[in-house]
């Protein structure tokens, strides 16, 4: 098939719709948030239009760095546990019969379908010392007496890997699913057992469906905010807990502005650094 | 014993007899071709040999060593897959040092394995390439050679030059034969062109609906098929009605064909004649007569088709041997009796 690059005006119609999309709700907004970003904070009412760089340099301290290193750290550590959690369980997947792996992603779909809340709830009555699962190893003869889990950072890791993971399966399967397993077969007549064929074939051949992924689930795991709440003491907050709190309840839309703003660039550097470094990978 | 005894395999997928009770010799160094149509059970009868599939029953033993229970990695074989399955995140030199890699050869030494296999394939100089952006012929060899890494004792074939064109098919078939032979190596080859395993093959298998049909040495399944099968698969054929008449004599086509004799108590049966076996001529006499339906000259060789009553009959000859024969005219059709192999039901 040849594909031809678009000549006149008209053939980049169909780009209208996705375009007229992607200004309304995210490139005006955003905007909105850079602009505000720099205005001044008016402690009686809302912020007043201005142009001052006070709410960055308010960020400067060890106080916010701290959360913003532990944000990064949680949400990298997520991502990283979600995708050694999820490629073997993935792969293994593929190779079951079309209706077991049917039944699977159903079941991890209609996790999808649980809000924040209610998955945080849920791990935190499973965390508990009173009705927690810790009840159940006293029951087995594993513990003495049930024990609080929670808040501890072990806590908010569990429940996001939890909520992350069904997101990293379904974007890991269609990649697993169409990879060659003749390429598996191969490596084993070559004498590779499985698991080592697994890992000297599987995993390189699909590095960057493997980078991508991890970088998905780590923005994905950086925007969460009600987790680190729920399960986690207030060390454990992350910087998205502090934006809400600012912009809800401290009324400093400003500052929350330049956090959020602040985020963006280091997620996006992150993401970056990523890619070149893959790339240069690559090219060795 | 040396070579591959392949001792009642048989392997049922549900209700499904995939293979069913083969049993097949394969002298060490033979080149054999699994030749059938799609679904004859032939690429599982070779996914068995190489441990990737597991027989319902039977066994497989090679030099007198039962590798049924061997898993794949154990068995030292090397295969080559219909799609290649060449690693896409290695270069040439380290697919082709795979083998070598795990098993923890040195640097040196895969590096000394992979010139040596480049040479053999012609490719010498290509370790460094990456694999995507070889030529179709070029990832052919490049899986070759990377099967052939361990000199292995088995080297099995899935339909390896499918992917190819016609033209290098054919150039890349007497180049693995002659590889074979100079590496003096057990072969096995599954293919469902019947030109491939002519060229290649020491002995030719033919198989059906999970069965061995045939397997003799090319020229004996062409010459001497065993049934209508066999007959029609490899090559083209005339398959006509023969029956034993009231004087005893043989007939095809109600003319009696002297010095046909058939097997005893049989007065009923096929007979398979190769075009250029039957002969054209004058009317009349002993020929049996028809009309000619169809030429098609391709230059070398040119096709008669010849009608008798209802049944058509093909005969091919070079232009030399057949200068005029023309759509219409009358023609009389012999065939001699050597040639003609009655096929069992």
């Amino acid at each position: 098939m040849r594909r031809e690059a678009p000549k006149s005006f008209a053939d980049y119609t169909p780009l209208l719709f996705p375009g007229v999309m992607l200004v309304v709700f995210f490139v005006v907004p955003f905007s909105t948030m850079i602009a505000v970003s720099f205005f001044k904070r008016n402690p009686a009412g809302f912020y007043t239009p201005d142009f001052v760089i006070d709410n960055y340099a308010r960020f400067l301290t060890t106080f916010f760095a701290g959360v913003l290193g532990f944000s990064l750290m949680l949400a990298v550590l997520v991502a990283v546990c979600c995708v050694s959690i999820a490629f073997p369980f993935t792969y293994l997947l593929t190779k079951r019969s079309r209706r077991v792996q049917t039944l699977w992603l159903v079941g991890l779909l209609s996790v999808l379908s649980l809000s924040e809340v209610i998955i945080g709830f849920a791990w935190s009555t499973l965390f508990s010392q009173t009705a927690g699962i810790t009840n159940l190893f006293v029951a087995l003869g594993l513990m003495d007496k049930p024990v609080a889990l929670l808040p501890t950072f072990g806590a908010v890791l569990a429940g996001m890997i939890y909520q992350a993971l069904p997101y990293t399966i379904l974007v890991l399967y269609p990649a697993l699913v169409r990879l060659d397993p003749t390429l598996l077969e191969a490596a084993r007549t070559l004498g590779a057992s499985p698991v080592k064929a697994f890992f000297n074939v599987v995993t390189p051949a699909l590095r960057n469906t493997i980078v991508a992924t991890l970088i998905m689930v780590f923005v994905f795991a950086l925007g969460s905010y009600l987790l680190p709440q729920i399960l986690g003491r207030p060390r454990h907050w992350t910087l998205s807990v502090l934006i809400t709190d600012q912009a809800i309840y401290q009324s400093n839309m400003p500052f929350a502005a330049a956090m959020a703003v602040f985020l963006v660039l280091i997620s996006l550097a992150l993401v970056g650094l990523t890619l070149l470094v893959g790339r240069r990978e690559n090219a060795l | 014993m040396s070579g591959l005894d392949i001792n009642a395999i048989t392997k049922a997928f549900g209700n499904f007899i995939a293979v069913d009770n083969v049993r097949l010799n394969v002298p060490h160094g033979t080149f054999v071709c699994l030749l059938g149509p799609s679904g004859c059970g032939k690429t599982t009868l070779l996914r068995m040999i190489a441990g990737l599939e597991e027989p319902t029953s039977g066994a497989i033993v090679l030099d007198g060593e039962d590798i049924t229970p061997l898993p794949t990695h154990k068995r030292n074989l090397g295969m080559v897959f219909q799609s290649l399955a060449l690693f896409p995140h290695l270069s040439v030199g380290d697919n082709i040092a795979y083998a070598l890699r795990i098993r923890g050869a040195s640097k040196e030494e895969q590096k000394k394995r992979v010139d040596e296999l480049l040479t053999l394939i012609h490719l010498p100089g290509f370790a460094d390439r990456p694999v995507a952006k070889l030529s179709g012929g070029q990832r052919q060899r490049v899986a070759i050679a990377r099967a052939l890494a361990l000199s292995p004792k088995l080297f099995l074939l899935d339909e390896p030059l499918s992917a190819l064109d016609a033209k290098l098919r054919e150039a890349m078939q007497v180049e693995l034969r002659q590889l074979q032979q100079r590496l003096g190596i057990t072969t096995i080859v599954v293919t469902h062109d019947q030109r491939e395993a002519m060229t290649m093959a020491d002995l030719v298998v033919v198989m059906g609906h999970g069965r061995i049909l045939q397997a003799a040495p090319p020229i004996e399944i062409y010459r001497k098929p065993a049934d209508a099968f066999v007959a029609d698969f490899i090559g083209i054929t005339n398959l006509l009605p023969a029956e034993v008449d009231s004087a005893g004599r043989t007939t095809i086509l109600g003319t009696a064909i002297p010095g046909l004799a058939m097997p005893a108590g049989v007065t009923k049966a096929s007979v398979s004649i190769r075009p250029e076996d039957v002969h054209l001529g004058e009317p009349g006499g002993r020929a049996i007569t028809g009309q000619v339906t169809f030429v098609r000259d391709l230059g070398g060789t040119i096709e008669t088709f010849v009608e008798v009553g209802s049944t058509s009959i093909i005969a091919v000859a070079t232009p030399r041997e057949r200068p005029n024969v023309s759509v219409g005219a009358k023609v009389g059709v012999t065939l001699p009796p050597e040639s003609c192999v009655v096929l069992g039901s």
